[in-house]
């Protein structure tokens, strides 16, 4: 199946090819008056179009796509930006808990998610969202998310919500172009170039885990995290979905996601599903965990505990 | 090359020769889809940021459109299958113009999909065996695969029935007859299809009722007809081609029984989100009352449901029916109230409160109130291109060969 999708892929290709003839032919006539910058730029733009899914690109496609990625950061931001496109450690399953109780709703999980996901800053997209419930309810109908000041109000509990990486997750089940799947460690990603901006699998979360691009991303060069993977925090195009990929190319690395590292509190516990000594497990075992609507059957792998 | 021929001497005959009223009707649709062509442009430079949709509204006046259009799309049925089912001859006589609805419905909706997208120029993401549709499990691709069979059915059967009477023949029955029959089943499937689109989320407790299905069939069979029936004295009144009053009859008669019908559906939802109201009740509540102050549709649902009464109550009264203009405002109220109901009443309470619980605010901007108007221009164009050379050629003025190298029609 996939072999004939090559094939029938290939073919586009070579008809393509006719109008990348045309393009070739400027290219060429450029590279004689000697610019060699703009053959480049001319030729890459090309691939960018025409790139592959992810998930259908050979060894050499994705270092050639990597490389091309990487020549484009350099002219955008005139910063060399690393992609990496790690696949997932064996026998990895990841899951999260946060501890309801210890959340005092400072937030500086949000800030340092921002900070290493390169998000949009004038958009302000944010991929973790702290709900200020009052106490008594569980009800989000009844909660503040705007909440300013000094915190933990008296009579109010914190509630973060991000991507649940659900393991039946409808956002991959709506995406009409399969832009959107799950990793062989849980982490569901975007192909941010294969995403064609229906936002439809908005629609589908019930987590409002999924944030769209509605204009060009702006980031402050000096604030661009130049440590990105394909699949998680490398810079976005506008007109494309992004989410919470649970810092997929730190965890890819045995290291914890930067909104563990940030919580000032201790209430995140990140780990491994499938090692039973891992410090989620012990919670799993051990403490009154629930999940967010799970009368959904999204079957999250982030779990919610009180003390 | 007859083929050819007829291409070309179809599109002479749409282009020239016109009265000065109909060169004017064209010229303005054409000015409008201008306008809404620029205003795309200024929305693919800036990104989708130009619209009034959010993260919290991720969907607005684009996709409420579209799901307007796919219930008009698939109305063209209602006169399709007395045409040649039942062999009803007034539904005959005007079916090709219903298909040519359909085929201008159709357009408008893909136009809709793809003004809305974030990444235009990497559609061919979904076409199977290039991109990677994903299909059976996106209710998306599905919606994609039916709309352009739906598309390419409803410019079939026309092509064949007029370009053998262009020819000077019969056209064969036998020979669209199959075509017929598969294309009935799939109006009510791209409707269907589009209802499970919505339905398909119970991240929306608004959409995610089996209500939406039927409800969708009902409202399209009341907006489909009822514009048709204004489209046709339309026709009646402009041109030498002489609508049966029996088809006004039989319209007439659909858009009143589909209309009770979709407005007792309403009623169900309203006792169902109202009587016992849980936490799911929100969206309901927002649209018909409005929750913290948001209360931008309350006005227009409630309005949209009184002039839809107020159509039932003209449709149904034999002596007010059968006055041409009350019939005509009663229809036109019949499009809006639905417009409204299943559109922008539709998308927007589905996306409010979000599933975190916050109620956001949604107005459409000049963009995207541009774009949109653009989009029924050409519309409206591609209705009017192809109801001239229906009429054309069903009355005998484009035939093969009539057309001279400087003949100008009418």
């Amino acid at each position: 199946m996939t072999e004939s999708k090559n094939m029938t892929r290939r073919r586009l290709l070579q008809v393509l090819g006719i109008g990348s003839g045309a393009a070739a032919t400027l290219t060429a006539a450029s590279s004689k008056l000697g610019n060699e910058d703009l053959r480049m730029t001319m030729l890459d733009a090309l691939g960018d179009m025409f790139q592959n899914h992810f998930k259908r690109m050979d060894k050499n496609e994705v270092q050639e796509t990597l490389a091309r990625m990487e020549r484009k950061y350099a002219a955008q931001y005139q910063k060399d930006i690393k992609v990496s496109a790690n696949g997932a450690l064996p026998n990895t399953r990841y899951g999260y808990a946060l501890n309801l109780s210890k959340c005092k709703g400072y937030r500086a999980c949000v800030q340092a998610c921002v900070a290493e996901n390169n998000q949009s800053r004038d958009s302000e997209i944010q991929y973790i969202r702290v709900v200020e419930l009052p106490h008594g309810t569980y009800n989000l109908e009844h909660g503040n998310h705007y909440y300013e000041g000094e915190v933990p109000k008296p009579d109010h509990t914190y509630f973060p919500i991000q991507c649940q990486q659900c393991d039946n997750p409808p956002c991959v089940q709506a995406c009409p172009v399969e832009a959107t799947w799950q990793e062989p460690d849980g982490i569901v990603v975007i192909d941010y170039d294969w995403c064609i901006g229906c936002r439809y699998c908005q629609a589908a979360c019930p987590y409002w885990a999924r944030k769209f691009n509605w204009n060009e991303p702006q980031i402050p060069v000096e604030e661009i995290n130049p440590e990105t993977h394909y699949l998680s925090n490398r810079p976005r195009p506008k007109g494309v979905m992004e989410k919470c990929t649970f810092c997929l190319h730190r965890v890819r690395q045995q290291r914890m996601p930067a909104c563990q590292e940030a919580c000032p509190t201790g209430a995140r516990i990140f780990g491994n599903l499938l090692d039973p000594q891992s410090e989620i497990r012990q919670v799993l075992a051990h403490k009154n965990v629930f999940r967010l609507k799970e009368d959904l059957n999204t079957e999250p792998k982030f779990w919610y505990f009180t003390d | 090359m007859t083929a050819f021929r007829f291409i070309k001497d179809c599109t002479r005959a749409a282009f020239t020769g016109g009265s000065p009223r109909f060169v004017a009707w064209v010229g303005s649709l054409f000015a409008v889809s201008l306008a809404g062509v620029w205003a795309y442009s200024y929305q693919l430079n800036h990104g989708l940021i130009v619209t009034g949709m959010s993260d919290q509204v991720s969907w607005g006046i684009y996709i409420a459109n579209f799901t307007f259009l796919v219930g008009m799309a698939a109305a063209a049925v209602m006169l399709v299958i007395p045409a040649y089912i039942f062999h009803n001859q007034a539904a005959r006589s005007v079916v090709l113009l219903a298909e040519g609805v359909a085929v201008a419905a159709c357009i408008m909706c893909m136009l809709f999909v793809t003004v809305d997208l974030g990444q235009p120029l990497r559609f061919w993401h979904m076409i199977p065996g290039l991109g990677r549709l994903n299909w059976p499990q996106s209710m998306l691709a599905w919606d994609v695969i039916v709309l352009s069979g739906y598309l390419a059915l409803n410019i079939s059967i026309p092509w064949y029935i007029t370009y053998q009477r262009y020819r000077g023949r019969k056209a064969d029955i036998r020979v669209y007859f199959p075509a017929v029959l598969i294309s009935i089943f799939w109006a009510i499937s791209i409707h269907t299809v589009t209802a499970f689109l919505f339905i398909a989320n119970p991240a929306r407790p608004f959409w995610n009722t089996a209500l939406l299905g039927p409800r969708f069939i009902a409202s399209a069979f009341t907006a489909g007809p009822a514009f048709m029936v204004l489209a046709f004295r339309l026709i009646d009144r402009e041109t030498s081609f002489k609508v049966d009053p029996k088809v006004m009859r039989l319209l007439a008669l659909i858009t009143a029984i589909s209309l009770q019908i979709n407005l007792f559906m309403v009623g169900v939802e309203l006792f169902k989100e109202f009587y016992a109201p849980t936490a799911h009740s929100a969206s309901a509540q927002f649209l018909f009352f409005g929750i913290g102050g948001e209360n931008a549709l309350v006005p227009w649902i409630w309005g949209a449901l009184l002039i839809e009464c107020i159509a039932v109550v003209i449709l149904m009264v034999h002596k007010l029916r059968q006055n041409e203009n009350l019939l005509a405002i009663a229809c036109i109220f019949a499009i809006v109230g639905i417009w409204i109901e299943k559109g922008m009443g539709l998308i927007i309470p589905g996306f409010t409160p979000t599933p975190l619980g916050e109620v956001f605010g949604y107005f459409p901007t000049w963009t995207e109130t541009l774009v949109s108007f653009g989009i029924w221009a050409i519309g409206f164009m591609v209705f009017t291109v192809l109801a001239r050379v229906t009429i054309m050629i069903e009355t005998g003025r484009l035939k093969l060969g009539t057309l001279g190298e400087s003949q100008v029609l009418e």
